[in-house]
């Protein structure tokens, strides 16, 4: 028999309204899941299996009834550790947050349990979602499913390595320069970072507010517009939320792409790609173009400055965000003082981790008088070429296709410089500065590991990659495969 | 490229306690970093507005409707410390 983890999320969901499976089964056999994986994965920083077990619970009454059904109803997600959860510790991966337990549930969290999620566990991520391994979680670094030396890539890597484990059906993650798609491509799944103010940040820990989105990673396209769908659409507590309505993504999936406009950005081809990565990129284009794609190269010439405009931009909000933790409201305190700027100085300087630190400094330097106009309005400048770049583009073109991650998963501890760290956005940073949507998917494989093709859309067109993504998936089966020694 | 001086100012400005260290370490890996940035210095932006957000959203408003707040025990429950409803905090302003 099937084991029930590895079932997709659009197959589990006809089971249960067939009730020839119970969300109490579906859960009960992701919890054993990972009690027997996670020890060597460690994806979650909690794992909520009493809660999930109530929640299945519920689901079965709701799938009896057969009233209010949401496709997610009953289905088991992982949530990243930086999505409030009501009443739930909610640490973002940071000392600073170790014991705190958000008063709310975020507004993804409110349209996740309307829905009926069972949601089996707070998800590892690098501090305050700053890094790309996850190995700046001030716990401990989760390990890619692929291969245990590697890492799943990050922040948002322990969402990742739950989905690809099969320790979870979806997941959640956060995005503001790759860290849902970079993970999605070292992990083998599709993840996707919505258009900006698709989905609301309402709830979302801060780290670049101009940035960060929600966004969901799954084992297909069609679960991933399920994911998203559930999730997507206006709210009035984020002011920077669209308006825009929501398009149907599951009816978007035609498995036709013939005279699809996909453009090949021609200054993703960096020195510094693997040329296994480049091959096998190059091969999905190809396979693109034999679907009936129309393929044409495209130029995106402010792409060299993307990285640069970026570790300003995003450190100067995440100076500004990161300046509420100051001791006194929530979160860790240094308290062996009676001196208020002693205390609150002491309550950062061992609250924050050394990649959190850093991030403060380049953005207050970048902020302070001086250097605001060389540094700071600089980057917002060029921040409005690459986005003009973009709109240009797509004036020509339904879809741009480029790898989404330079490597393949590397090993825990193998990058120690921390610009060597940020060029691993270096593919996926551009659509956070346009806003516009990005997704990574399951492109193939070299030496076993998993390389992420991305494919990036206009605003508000998370149908056109999702369309792209579902076609390539039905015609190749990189998608379906497990990590093998796990 | 950056000294120590600034690192020390820059630490102050973000009320960032630092061990001897980590001024050392950051003034080098902040230096290293802002080295790659530079290349910003390059892009010709003459003519060009700074791009604060990408909402595509201007002057979002909304009826001032009073609404149900949160108890101040809930608000204050993961509180460091506190007295009666109010948050405790060292003094501000020492007496002379």
């Amino acid at each position: 028999m099937t084991e029930l983890y590895t079932l997709s999320i659009h197959e589990a969901k006809e089971l249960l309204r067939q009730r020839k499976i119970s969300s109490v089964e579906l859960t009960q056999a992701h919890l054993d899941r990972i009690r027997a994986v996670e020890p060597k994965v460690k994806a979650f920083t909690l794992v909520t299996d009493e809660l999930a077990m109530k929640q299945a619970r519920e689901a079965d009454q709701r799938l009896a009834s057969g009233e209010n059904l949401h496709p997610l109803t009953g289905i088991p997600i992982a949530i990243k550790d930086v999505i409030c959860t009501k009443n739930i510790t909610t640490t973002a991966g940071s000392r600073m947050l170790e014991n705190f337990k958000p008063p709310y549930d975020a507004t993804v969290m409110e349209r996740l349990h309307t829905a009926g999620i069972v949601m089996v566990g707070k998800t590892n991520m690098d501090e305050f979602a700053m890094g790309s391994s996850t190995e700046h979680s001030a716990f401990f670094p989760t390990r890619n499913p692929w291969d245990l030396e590697r890492t799943p890539g990050g922040s948002s890597g322990g969402s990742a390595a739950a989905v690809a484990a099969g320790m979870a059906m979806g997941s959640y993650g956060s995005d503001t320069g790759g860290s849902i798609r970079q993970p999605g491509s070292l992990c083998n799944l599709v993840g996707l970072k919505p258009t900006y103010g698709r989905v609301s940040r309402f709830g979302l820990i801060a780290f670049g507010s101009s940035l960060d989105q929600i966004g969901p990673f799954a084992r297909s396209a069609r679960d991933a517009a399920i994911l998203l769908q559930a999730i997507a659409g206006h709210d009035s507590r984020d002011a920077t939320s669209s308006p825009q309505p929501t398009q149907d993504y599951s009816s978007a999936l035609t498995g036709n792409i013939k005279g699809l406009r996909i453009g090949v950005p021609e200054e993703y081809w960096v020195e510094g790609t693997q040329p296994a990565v480049v091959k096998v990129v190059r091969q999905a284009i190809e396979h693109l173009r034999k679907m009936g794609a129309e393929i044409s190269p495209v130029s995106l010439p402010h792409t060299k400055y993307g990285v640069a405009a970026y570790y300003i931009i995003a450190p100067a909000e995440a100076s500004a965000n990161l300046a509420r933790y100051d001791g006194v409201k929530y979160g860790y305190s240094y308290r062996d003082t009676s001196e208020m700027w002693e205390a609150m100085e002491k309550t950062r300087a061992f609250g924050f981790g050394a990649e959190v630190k850093r991030r403060i400094m380049l953005g207050t330097y970048a902020l302070s008088a001086g250097y605001y106009d060389a540094y700071y309005i600089r980057a917002q400048k060029i921040r409005a070429l690459i986005a003009q770049d973009f709109e240009k583009a797509f004036e020509r073109f339904d879809v741009l296709v480029s790898p989404a991650s330079p490597k393949v998963a590397f090993k825990l501890g193998e990058i120690s410089d921390p610009y060597e760290m940020y060029l691993q956005d270096i593919f996926t940073i551009p659509a956070n500065l346009a806003g516009i949507c990005g997704v990574s998917i399951p492109g193939g494989f070299s030496e076993g590991l998993p390389v992420g093709l991305q494919l990036l859309g206009n605003i508000f067109r998370e149908d056109s990659i999702l369309r792209t993504a579902d076609a390539f998936e039905q015609s190749t089966d990189y998608h379906k495969q497990w990590p093998g020694n796990l | 490229m950056i000294d120590r001086e600034t690192v020390q100012n820059v630490a102050r400005l973000a009320r960032l306690g630092l061990s001897e260290e980590e001024i050392e370490i950051f003034k080098n890996q902040l230096s290293s970093i802002l080295g790659h940035i530079k290349i910003l210095q390059e892009a010709d932006v003459s003519g060009i507005s700074p791009t604060a957000h990408v909402s595509r959203l201007t002057n979002i408003t909304r009826e001032d409707i009073p609404q149900p707040s949160y108890p101040p025990e809930v608000l204050l429950a993961n509180a460091p410390d506190q007295e009666d409803d109010y948050l405790k905090v060292n003094a501000v302003l020492e007496e002379e």
